[in-house]
């Protein structure tokens, strides 16, 4: 296994209240680590710091390590060369990365401009590419076509292929199935897997779903309160939680684990 | 049997937006709720919950149907304010940000609700509790409170109004996970202890099955399967009522991917001939794609003959 990415006793504070205290987590190429946990635990902070993202007035520190370097000490020029690029974000409503007045190919094709160098019709090819990927019918007309054009699905789908377009290591996705219909989501998490399985992503999926976590991530982690209280492999975590808190969201489960198969 | 408190029959309602086609929203659409019972409407976006929600208080007219609350017939298009089939019902909407005014106390917001049913015993603290808020909550403006919190507010005020039938449109989909199956059983528990209906609507499934006693599973405009929970949830019978719960994830460790349901759903304005829903359907025959099955409880020609279950 090859390391993606560490992270390393990472604190946040925000306005002097403390919101991580001390995260440790370890990303692996062509895996999903799933991170768990209730509401305000965390987990989209931790995504955030990754990326250098955090709300402004933050104060941070420990170490994220990526390709050797710390991220948290990294200039922001540089830093700005890797987030986007090399780590890229998916964020539950996909509103949030998908620019509603510029058409797909606009969104798809400027990243990767920017990042890869690549002419505008290589990259258009590629972005052509890209949409077939994330499986959306008819790939070259969906280029010229706007966000709003697309159902909520399709535009998860778009955005999945932004976050793709600068061929990253790491993709976090926090939450990125919970807007949309179990239909629909049960797409997405087959997207996913795929695309760890064949371009040796490191995904970070941060999902409070546990039936979600139980159906793509390899190794689960379970924050409480800024905090990581367990960290496993999937099926241990899962069925045999050595953590109460953990046992304690598995026991309030809506749906008793192994019961909803029809 | 005692009449239905609402009930729906053969309900049709439609879009009409200038230049665009017509969207047969609803597309005889059929519904019972009684009085103290949770019925559960399930179903992908898009496929006519709200719209059927919003026909039932009258806010959209019906194209052609009835719809009977507490026995009396919904007026079309009920802006007439005193529709006395209208003032027992009451719903609490999906976004807990844009229902509460943001300028008025919410005390006051549910002292609207206790005049519509002229209570003068009750106050706004005493729902505020039921719904287990603090008292003091009374004198507070909604923004300072969580999306959980003001949910709550929105569920005190509705019940403030003493409904018959209480309707909840995805009241839980704009809420944190740990909050969403709290604030279900909570309207669940104090709809029936009210004796009222609840007419609940998700398209989460598994928080449905947690607090409805029967669960109606809508498709494109049309109700295709209805029983009760337990049975729907163990033993579903249309191939779409199998085809959303195979797609729930087992949190069971096992690291199984959902089954994936293949295609998008139709456009309304332009519904699939026969069975609205054999384009996606696994177990598609000929007389599908003609003639669409048009009967209960389970709307598929698979199970044409099976026993009606009192509804
Ligand atoms: N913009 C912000 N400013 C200050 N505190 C915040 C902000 N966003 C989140 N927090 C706090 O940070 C903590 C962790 O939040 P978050 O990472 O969003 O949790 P999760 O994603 O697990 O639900 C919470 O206590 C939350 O209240
Ligand atoms: N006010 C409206 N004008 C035009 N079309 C509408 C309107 N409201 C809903 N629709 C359309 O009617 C169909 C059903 O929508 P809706 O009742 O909101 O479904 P659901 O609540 O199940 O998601 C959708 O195709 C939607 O686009
Ligand atoms: S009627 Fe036919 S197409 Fe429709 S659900 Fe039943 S088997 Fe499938
Ligand atoms: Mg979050
Ligand atoms: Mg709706």
């Amino acid at each position: 296994m090859t390391t993606a990415l560490t992270i390393e006793g990472l604190r946040v504070s925000i306005g002097g209240h403390d919101v991580l205290h001390g995260v440790d987590l370890t990303l692996e190429a062509g895996r999903v680590h799933g991170l768990a946990g209730e509401s305000g635990s965390g987990k989209t902070m931790t995504g955030l710091a990754v990326l250098g993202l955090l709300p402004h007035g933050s104060r941070v520190s420990g170490r994220i390590t990526f390709g050797g370097r710390n991220l948290l000490e990294m200039p922001v020029r540089e830093l700005n060369e890797v987030r986007g690029a090399k780590i890229a974000m998916v964020f539950q409503d996909p509103a949030t990365s998908l620019h509603p007045m510029l058409t797909v190919e606009r969104q798809l094709t400027e990243h990767m401009r920017h990042h890869l160098g690549v002419g505008r019709k290589e990259a258009r090819e590629r972005a052509a590419g890209l949409l077939a990927k994330v499986r959306i019918p008819g790939p070259e007309e969906a280029l010229k076509r706007y966000p709003h054009q697309f159902s909520g699905g399709m535009r998860q789908r778009i955005a999945i292929a932004v976050a793709l377009a600068c061929e990253p290591e790491v993709l976090i996705a926090d939450e990125p199935t919970t807007a949309l219909d179990v239909t629909v989501q049960a797409g997405i998490l087959r997207l996913l897997r795929g695309l760890c399985d064949e371009l040796g992503l490191a995904v970070l999926l941060v999902t409070h779903d546990l039936g979600v976590m139980s159906a793509v991530a390899d190794e689960v982690s379970v924050m409480k309160d800024g905090r990581v209280v367990e960290t496993g492999p999937r099926g241990r975590v899962l069925r045999e939680p050595r953590h109460p808190y953990t046992r304690s969201l598995l026991d309030a489960l809506p749906v008793p684990p192994g019961e909803n198969s029809p | 049997m005692t009449a239905p408190l609402l009930s729906v029959e053969d309900l049709v309602v439609e879009h009409r937006t200038p230049g665009r086609p017509l969207v047969r929203a609803v597309a005889g659409a059929s519904l019972h709720v009684a009085a103290g019972e949770v019925v559960g409407l399930v179903g992908e976006s898009g496929c006519g919950k709200s719209t059927l929600a919003r026909a039932v208080c009258g806010l959209h007219r019906a194209a052609s149907g009835r719809i009977r609350v507490g026995g009396h017939p919904v007026t079309p298009l009920g802006l007439r304010r005193r529709d006395p089939a209208l003032t027992g019902v009451q719903m609490v909407f999906q976004d807990p940000y844009s229902s509460l005014n943001p300028r008025r106390r919410v005390g006051a917001q549910i002292a609207d609700g206790l005049r519509t049913a002229g209570d003068t015993t009750t106050s706004p603290a005493d729902l505020l509790e039921r719904v287990g808020l603090p008292r003091a909550f009374a004198g507070r403006y909604p923004h300072e409170f969580s999306g959980g919190q003001r949910q709550r507010i929105a569920i005190a005020r509705a019940l403030a109004a003493r409904p018959s039938l209480l309707i909840g449109d995805e009241p839980i989909s704009a809420l944190d996970a740990s909050a969403q199956a709290q604030v279900a059983r909570l309207m669940r528990d104090l709809a029936v202890e009210s004796g009222a209906g609840l007419l609940f609507i998700s398209h989460d499934l598994s928080v449905v099955r947690l607090i409805a006693d029967r669960i109606a599973v809508m498709y494109l405009g049309k109700i295709v399967e209805t029983g009760p929970t337990a049975q729907v949830w163990a033993d579903p019978k249309h191939p779409y009522t199998r085809a959303l719960l195979a797609a729930i994830p087992s949190p069971d460790g096992a690291g199984v991917l959902p089954a994936e349901l293949p295609g998008d759903v139709p456009d309304p304005a332009d519904p699939p001939a026969g069975c609205r829903f054999h384009p996606r359907c696994p177990l598609v025959m000929d007389v599908c794609r003609e003639r669409e099955p048009d009967f209960g409880p389970v709307a598929c020609w698979l199970h044409e003959r099976e026993p009606s279950v009192p509804s």
